[in-house]
């Protein structure tokens, strides 16, 4: 820790950086507004897929990087769980060193341009911002301008592949290519290993490609970063299940020395109420995969889906939030979300919840479904719910949401999705009888090296967390890529 | 200098197809024949999973980029030349194209082995009922039970003549194979419940399979329940993903929800709710029968 803070200082006292902070009084700094982000329009993008947020142009970006005060102590990067220097990528945007921010980005964070926009940044870099902690203005826009500086260096087409030390011929391999397996494939290709990622879907991506749609983070974008990801030598096996297609055994046999599992948290929940499993309910990952992955909206493709006028989803997570949009986009007339605690408590990113708003999404909070009920096709054509009030927080820190007897009532729907939560995903620990698991089903590590109790095997992101963050993944993902490095090493120097 | 470049591109391309091969492990087919008009054996390119697939377990396959992944059952692996086969009854829009595709054609994803195995052990008599296209999964059980030492009778059921397949394969591994047709075309005239009562007055069964149309296991498990014989069903509800991800083949077994990708495919056949099974299995009727009919316009023209 003290050197990272030492680190900082150094970087802080550069003469550019100072130059820059007395180019304008702190008092000015922060008389100036925060930008607002353009969006498309709401009535005009709730019928197709996309992006919501356009991004800022350089202007803009500049602007709002004046309002930073690189402070002295950039409470921000302790917010950030990867601990970007967001004072020099920042200012470097000031004095229009674009590529330069990009650089700085990527030191720490290899897929800026995902987290920019998918980051839960009201509760991590831009909750701890000094405007948010003690001036109580609108803190600076963080994510967005780590957006702006990932996306202006992709599209000036001089995308930097990062420095890969000397191939050393170990081969180590990583199980999934969510965020946590690509991070960490990221780190140990840069310390020079041979790394082969292995995917069970015939994707690469995770829930980047399966879950978060389109209009939130396009596809193309996390195409991009496994392009770069190849270029750095990194191989690709999708279609390959570890466990099943071979076992860490087999892959030992082939020369694998050490693995991080990243594989999820990729088991649905559902709530066991009577007609849970009529025709037209899905769990939020069947329809999004049907619609994300397979393209079930697009004629072309062969995969169908049925997504009807009267759309409700259950949860208020931003799982719920892309199912419920999603809907809407598909031509529902009525698209809502039906959540048992009130809007303060929704996990959702708050940026979601407002776009959800602006694009007609109908909100039923303090409401909770208990039975479904059929036509006779066995299609969904109603639910019953239940309204619910608030009590005391419970474990969660969330106040506890209790049912409103005799407040049962029935409304219309032909299309239910169900994004009450998911599980770990059982495939790897089943596979491994001797890896200790919890009583969740998560994967029990080291939270220093990330080394489970199979000394090779090493793991991260939802898989360990059991539902987190994109950015969290990640980090897991190359801290783990250290602890294995380390291992390898003393492994190699032992023998 | 020109040429230089153009030949370093060209170099480049190379290794970038080589590249997208080797990492997509597209499968060729090898073998092709018919069963039937509308039965296939496909015989595929894929070591891995040839490798390490057991009794009871399947594959998801994808044609091309456009398709949709669809669930076969493995039903029989050669580890020495790295191959699988599938057979494939035409049904719709996929299974119809790949009853269409060529020896030497590839087909760019099949992943798996999916499922969990058949458990196999030696019990005694064993009565093996399947009917249509569940004859093709039933076939790797069938050679499981017979190594393991079981008497086994396969009884193999389909509405006419054409339509029963793998006799021969089924001969080979079971002590007796009883035909049944609906329309009396071949062997006895009659539903495949009227074969398994027949053996069941006949003999002692320790254990049953059922595999084939939903209607038709719902009715097998029903006539073996009668007579307190334990009974596998092997579901083949709709899928996705094929590992867990996704909840679209579930359905309740024994009152509870269960996933039959991974908890399955197979399942205590006194258990499974057969109807919510066939209710589920049309979702997607209307959707599929238009892209069927759109299917055949294009093929026709
Ligand atoms: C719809 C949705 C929206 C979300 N929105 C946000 C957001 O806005 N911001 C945010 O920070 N987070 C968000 N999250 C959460 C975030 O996406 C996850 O926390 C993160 O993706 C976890 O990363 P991971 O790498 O651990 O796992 P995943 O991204 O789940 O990737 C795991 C991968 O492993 C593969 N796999 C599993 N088992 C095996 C095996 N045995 N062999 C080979 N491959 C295997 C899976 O197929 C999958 O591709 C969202 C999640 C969802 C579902
Ligand atoms: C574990 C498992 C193993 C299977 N093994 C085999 C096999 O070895 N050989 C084989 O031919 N088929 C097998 N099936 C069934 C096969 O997956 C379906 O026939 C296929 O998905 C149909 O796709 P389609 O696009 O051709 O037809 P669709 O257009 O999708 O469907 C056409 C018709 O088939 C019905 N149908 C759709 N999906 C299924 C399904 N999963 N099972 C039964 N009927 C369905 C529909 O209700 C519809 O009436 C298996 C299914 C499972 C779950
Ligand atoms: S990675 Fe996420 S938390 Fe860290 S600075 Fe960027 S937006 Fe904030
Ligand atoms: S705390 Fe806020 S103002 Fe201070 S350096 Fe960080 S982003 Fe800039
Ligand atoms: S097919 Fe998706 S969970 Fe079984």
């Amino acid at each position: 820790m003290e050197n990272i803070i030492d680190y900082l200082k150094a970087e802080r006292s550069q003469e550019w950086r100072a130059e820059v902070r007395k180019r304008m009084k702190a008092k000015e700094r922060t008389s100036l507004q925060r930008i607002n982000m353009p969006e498309e329009d709401p009535d005009v993008r709730n019928k197709n897929s996309v992006e919501v947020n356009k991004g800022l142009a350089p202007e803009m970006a500049i602007a709002e990087a004046h309002r930073c005060l690189d402070c002295a102590d950039p409470t921000c990067i302790t917010g950030c769980p990867v601990g970007i220097n967001i004072p020099k990528f920042i200012k470097q945007i000031e004095v229009e060193d674009f590529a330069g921010a990009a650089v700085t980005l990527k030191e720490t964070n290899a897929l800026p341009a995902v987290c920019g926009r998918v980051c839960p940044q009201e509760k991590q870099c831009e909750l701890n911002c000094f405007y948010t902690q003690k001036l109580d203005k609108p803190p600076i826009a963080i994510g967005y301008l780590e957006r702006f500086a990932a996306d202006w260096e992709r599209n000036s087409g001089k995308m930097s592949v990062p420095k890969t030390e000397k191939h050393n011929k170990i081969k180590v391999g990583v199980v999934g290519s969510g965020p946590a397996g690509l991070a960490a494939a990221g780190d140990l290709a840069k310390y020079g290993y041979d790394v082969t990622v292995f995917e069970a879907l015939h994707e690469v991506g995770g829930v980047l490609k399966y879950g978060i749609p389109e209009f939130r983070l396009p596809n193309e974008l996390v195409d991009v970063e496994i392009e770069t990801m190849r270029k750095m030598g990194i191989k690709f096996r999708t279609d390959f299940i570890v466990g099943k297609t071979a076992t860490f055994d087999d892959l030992k046999k082939e020369g694998f020395q050490a693995f991080f599992v990243g594989s999820g948290a990729g088991l649905p929940r559902f709530m066991n109420i009577p007609g849970e499993n009529l025709n037209g309910i899905f769990s939020s990952n069947e329809y999004l995969t049907r619609i994300n992955l397979m393209h079930a909206a697009s004629d072309e493709y062969d995969t169908p889906v049925i997504s009807g006028k009267n759309v409700a989803v259950i949860g208020g997570g931003n799982t719920a939030m892309d199912s419920v949009r999603t809907a809407k986009r598909l031509g529902a007339d009525k698209a809502m979300i039906i959540y048992r605690r009130s809007e303060a408590e929704m996990p959702a990113r708050i940026e979601e919840i407002k776009h959800a708003k602006e694009e007609g999404i109908i909100f039923m909070n303090l409401h909770n479904p208990l039975e479904y009920y059929s036509d006779e096709n066995g299609r969904v054509k109603q639910v019953k719910l239940q309204k619910m009030e608030l009590g005391e927080p419970d474990a969660s820190g969330r106040r506890r949401p209790i049912p409103i007897e005799g407040s049962e009532f029935i409304i219309d729907v032909d299309t239910v999705v169900v994004s009450v939560g998911v599980s770990p995903n059982p495939l790897i620990p089943k596979a491994l009888k001797n890896l200790k698991v919890t009583d969740w089903g998560t994967i029990v590590v080291d939270p220093d090296t990330m080394q489970s109790s199979v000394p090779e095997i090493f793991a991260g992101g939802d898989i360990v967390r059991g539902g987190a963050t994109v950015i969290l993944a990640m980090g897991d993902g190359r801290k783990a890529a250290a602890g294995m490095h380390k291992y390898i090493q003393e492994k190699i120097q032992a023998n | 200098m020109f040429k230089a470049r153009i030949f370093f591109y060209f170099w480049q391309l190379k290794i970038l197809i080589k590249n997208y091969f080797r990492q997509k492990k597209m499968s060729k087919i090898l073998e092709k024949e018919f069963f039937s008009k509308n039965v296939v054996k496909l015989v595929l390119e894929a070591p891995e999973i040839a490798r390490t697939r057991k009794p009871g377990h399947f594959v998801i396959v994808r044609i091309d980029e456009k398709g949709e992944r669809i669930p076969l059952t493995i039903s029989a692996a050669d580890e020495k030349k790295g191959t699988i086969t599938l057979v494939i009854q035409r049904v719709g829009v996929t299974s119809a194209k790949l009853c269409n595709m060529n020896v030497g054609d590839v087909i760019m994803d099949v992943v798996g082995p999916l499922g969990t195995a058949t458990h196999i052990e030696k019990v005694g008599t064993v009565l093996c009922a399947g009917g249509g296209v569940g004859v093709a999964p039933m076939l790797p059980i069938v050679e499981g039970l017979k190594k393991a030492g079981n008497r086994v009778i396969t009884i193999l059921a389909a509405r006419s003549k054409d339509l029963i397949i793998l006799e021969d394969q089924m001969r080979e591994f079971s002590d007796e194979v009883i035909v049944m047709t609906d329309d009396g075309s071949y062997g006895k005239k009659g539903l495949v419940t009227a074969g398994m009562e027949e053996v069941i007055n006949r003999e002692k069964v320790d254990l049953c399979f059922v595999i084939g149309p939903a209607i038709m296991m719902k009715f097998g498990a029903l006539t073996t329940k009668k007579y307190n014989i334990p009974t596998m069903a092997s579901l083949n509800t709709i899928m996705v993903d094929g590992t867990g991800m996704c909840g679209a083949c579930r359905v309740h077994i024994g009152g509870k929800t269960r996933f039959v990708c991974v908890d399955g495919p197979e399942f205590d056949a006194h258990q499974v709710d057969f109807d919510e099974m066939m209710t589920r299995l049309g979702a997607y009727k209307e959707q599929e029968y238009e892209a069927y009919q759109k299917y055949l316009q294009t093929v026709e023209a």
